[in-house]
């Protein structure tokens, strides 16, 4: 493999990183509030809106029911009216985050349904907020949840990213499609298969790593 | 620090059942808890006790009625008033209900986070607490490392964190085994004695009620069937879901062999009455039994028996059978001398 091709291989892993670290925090800006919501606004809950609720969940499930291919070409005009252009890594930084967005948002709200109820009530029974009890004990407690939840999220944008590749994205996607597929050049395929598959685990370990640390609901060895 | 009174006034609670109208969970529950007392209610699982606590600190309302803490009124309390209500009550619950994410240290800062007190101040209050609860070895553990007594502790030790005037006990005991149940009541009673606060209670073992509360009530269908002071109610039960509650725990049952023979009626020929006989206070150490059999020539044939402490006064359960001719003399020659006695049935 020339120097040349090298050089495009780690310009393309760059331009996917960029991609994807980019729409993998917006996504969360965005997903992570309303997944709290939406997990704390059913009828009874603390923030009991059950309308509003039914709503945000009929547009989040209407969301991810798009398939990723489609949503990018049919939001061309709004990605075209935000950022400039309907190329290049910024705009598919758009799609991107349409998509992370509602997918995180049903991740945390199973992240966060999942803590037990009674922590709630024992917090209902100090004194708190509703804004206490979301930030001092449900987004603590659900943490393991949620970075495991994020890493698939991670993930999930390093496959849809690749994708965006085949209307004009760049990245490892574009990389593959234009030099491995339509100039038939196998090893450059390869190459680009086995960065993401490393990319994957990298982000993969990391993440398991991380939901470990903020665990504490098993006894730990202390190495007395 | 002193205690507040609890009070409900004709207090009811009904809920829109799925499908079937309305389901009473209390009808009419008045009781008082005076301010210091140790007040344990008893009932079985669904009979309402976790609904009358939970009222306490507005975490459920009264339908009807009023429930006061210290003369506020929770059932209407909203929004800040009743988070002001809430820092006044503590609360301990079954399942500790502990943050896995926090520290022993940071479980008990918890409230105090939530109360918004400086965090200088948080601290050495904190490590109060904890020394109080004797956990000062495990203030840097996370609850997964501790033992249920343990978190029991830590739970009360952040009940206790926002200096509250009234201390709430959900089946507290009810998830540790009997030694460990011990200690904690133990800690509870040094806490009451100490610090003077209100402590309402609810289980389903009487043995808790017998070795802390000074008042009790008897919880059954949403309804208080009972209440007074602990010693009177063991001595004297007058309810049968009481009855029932304490054959539990004074450890006294019929013999099989009897039970299974024992008719309500009695019956023709010749029959033994099955007595019990409830000696309290002074007489519970007096030899009554044997006096009567050596005044009267009564035999007595005694099946079971045990005696118990509440506080410091003892009283006594006897479950005898006396020839059934003889029985209404029996009966007289014990009531005349302050023993109390009731009529389980007969053996033919």
């Amino acid at each position: 493999m020339s120097a040349n091709l090298i050089g495009l291989l780690i310009e393309a892993t760059l331009q996917t990183l960029y991609m994807v670290s980019v729409s993998a925090v917006l996504g969360t800006v965005f997903g992570l509030p309303l997944g709290v919501f939406l997990a704390t606004s059913q009828r009874g809950e603390l923030l009991s809106a059950p309308l509003v609720n039914k709503a945000l969940g009929l547009v989040v499930n209407a969301a991810r029911s798009v398939p990723f291919i489609i949503l990018v070409v049919a939001i061309i005009p709004f990605t075209r009216a935000l950022v400039g252009t309907s190329i290049g890594t910024d705009a598919a930084i758009v799609p991107l985050t349409i998509a992370a967005t509602p997918f995180i948002a049903r991740l945390v709200e199973n992240a966060i349904r999942e803590v037990d109820a009674g922590l709630i009530e024992a917090a209902r029974a100090m004194g708190a907020t509703p804004l206490q009890i979301i930030r001092k004990v449900l987004l603590r407690e659900a943490l393991p949840g949620i970075a495991l939840g994020l890493t698939l999220a991670v993930v999930s944008l390093i496959g849809y990213s690749a994708m965006v590749g085949a209307v004009g994205g760049e990245g490892l996607g574009d990389l593959g499609i234009r030099y491995g597929y339509q100039r038939f050049m196998p090893d450059v395929m390869l190459a680009v298969v086995v960065i993401l598959i490393v990319l994957v685990q990298i982000v993969q370990s990391a993440g398991e790593w991380i939901a470990a640390r903020v665990d504490r609901r098993a006894p730990r060895n202390r190495g007395h | 620090m002193t205690g507040a009174t609890i009070s409900f006034e004709g207090v009811g609670k009904s809920y829109a059942g799925g499908g079937k109208g309305q389901v009473t969970a209390l009808s009419d529950v008045t009781l008082s808890v005076a301010p210091g007392e140790i007040c344990g209610i008893i009932g079985r699982s669904g009979a309402g006790k976790s609904t009358l606590l939970r009222m306490v600190n507005g975490l459920e309302r009264p339908s009807t009625g009023t429930v006061t803490v210290g003369g506020r009124d929770v059932g209407r309390a909203r929004g800040a008033a009743l988070r002001a209500i809430r820092r006044d009550v503590g609360m301990i619950f079954q399942h500790f209900n502990l943050l896995s994410s926090r520290t022993v240290h940071g479980n008990i800062a918890l409230p105090l986070e939530i109360a918004g007190l400086p965090s200088a101040e948080i601290g050495p209050r904190v490590r109060d607490l904890i020394a109080r609860v004797g956990l000062e070895a495990q203030a840097e553990r996370y609850p997964a490392e501790l033992s249920g007594g343990q978190k029991q502790r830590v739970g009360i030790a952040r009940a206790l964190a926002t200096r509250p005037k009234v201390l709430l006990s959900d089946e507290a005991t009810s998830a540790l085994d009997p030694e460990t149940t011990r200690t904690v009541l133990e800690l509870l009673r040094d806490i009451n004695r100490d610090l003077g606060l209100t402590i309402l209670l609810i289980t389903h073992e009487m043995a808790v009620v017998r070795d802390i509360a000074s008042h009790m009530a008897v919880i059954d269908q949403g309804r208080i069937v009972e209440a007074g002071a602990t010693y009177d109610i063991f001595v004297t039960p007058r309810h049968p879901t009481t009855r029932s509650f304490l054959s539990g725990v004074t450890g006294i049952t019929l013999p099989g062999f009897i039970a299974g023979r024992m008719t309500e009626a009695r019956p023709h020929g010749p029959a033994e009455e099955i007595v019990r006989i409830t000696f309290a206070g002074a007489h519970a150490t007096d030899p009554m039994l044997a006096r009567m059999t050596a005044e009267r020539g009564i035999a007595v044939n005694i099946l079971a028996g045990a005696i118990e402490e509440i506080g410091p006064r003892p009283f006594g359960n006897l479950l005898v059978a006396i020839d059934a001719a003889r029985g209404p003399e029996a009966r007289d020659y014990l009531n005349r001398h302050g023993l109390s006695t009731e009529v389980l049935g007969y053996v033919g």
